[in-house]
């Protein structure tokens, strides 16, 4: 297992997976954005304002699903130092910040026609709300220390901490009587016609290649910028 | 192309459906961007650094 803590091995891996990701995401839009638009039904209570189901969902899906893969890499990099989880910990942040924003900004251009406002403090908007700033709040801590290690490490321990968010993102439209409606995902199956389930899901796919897609590139930005730190520190120690 | 405009109207709700999909397209675009340049950047620093490193190692035989 702990081979994959290789830098060099890890990155091999990631540039094979690449054309891959991209490719199917690049696909995966270009079929469901004409679905989700055009071909999908219009629902018989929301009317067509239920098309921004397959940006939102999907945005908000991702929310969570990054910032659990942020949670575990940080928990890896904490317990067996492996640099390269808190890599992929720190170059996923602003993607799922990203995600999260759109599922906030969506959730608020649905909320105006169904609910007749664009927010109200109900349970799951204010977790999700939370979640947004936990996300800024881990991309500031990494970068607010004198010294590299130690942002690195408070950042990691924000990232665990703050998991315990998702359980309450997740359960929030049940344990509280909330304004949203209820997950279309229970172990029971799905409780959604099947003409908008499978756009939806199509577009799930597509935001999930997308964001391996990104992150890809983000890593090997981030192993850049520490051969930059090395090579600038070994000319400066040969001069 | 009254269904054309019909469409682009989206039952009324046209001005909540394109911005959500507006906003979708500039998020996931944007990270993109962001993301290419600043790998590009990096890629370039780090060759000038290479070629430094290739020219202080030629002077010092």
């Amino acid at each position: 297992m702990h081979k994959f803590a290789n830098p060099t091995f890890f990155m091999k891996i990631a540039n094979a997976v690449f054309p891959y990701a991209a490719g199917l995401s690049a696909l995966c839009f270009a079929v469901g954005i004409p679905i989700a638009l055009v071909f999908s039904p219009p629902d018989y209570q929301q009317s067509e304002t239920v098309r921004i189901m397959y940006v939102h969902v999907p945005a908000a899906w991702m929310g969570s699903m990054v910032y659990g893969v942020m949670a575990v890499s940080s928990a890896v990099y904490l317990i067996w130092r492996h640099t390269i989880a808190h890599i992929i910990a720190r170059a996923s942040a602003p993607i799922g910040a990203m995600f999260t924003g759109l599922c906030l900004v969506t959730g608020m251009l649905w909320g105006q026609p169904m609910w007749g406002t664009f927010w109200v403090w109900d349970a799951r908007l204010t977790s999700m709300l939370i979640l947004f700033f936990l996300y800024l709040g881990y991309i500031a801590l990494g970068d607010s220390f004198e010294d590299q290690e130690r942002g690195d490490k408070a950042a990691a321990l924000l990232a665990l901490v703050g998991s315990v968010n998702l359980p309450i993102i997740h359960f929030s439209v049940e344990w509280w009587n909330t304004l949203h409606q209820p997950a279309i995902r229970s172990f029971a199956g799905f409780s959604i016609n099947a003409a908008m389930l499978w756009p939806l899901l199509l577009m799930v796919f597509a935001f999930q290649t997308y964001y391996v897609a990104v992150l890809i590139i983000r890593l090997r930005s981030e192993l850049l910028s520490a051969k930059i730190r090395t090579a600038r520190f070994n000319l400066a120690a040969a001069e | 192309m009254n269904t054309l405009a019909e469409y682009f109207h989206m039952g009324g709700y046209a001005m909540f459906v394109w911005p959500a999909y507006a906003l979708a397209l500039l998020g996931l675009s944007g990270i993109l961007t962001l993301s290419l340049r600043s790998w590009k950047a990096r890629e370039q620093e780090f060759s000038g650094l290479k070629a430094a490193r290739d020219s202080q190692s030629e002077n010092t035989p």
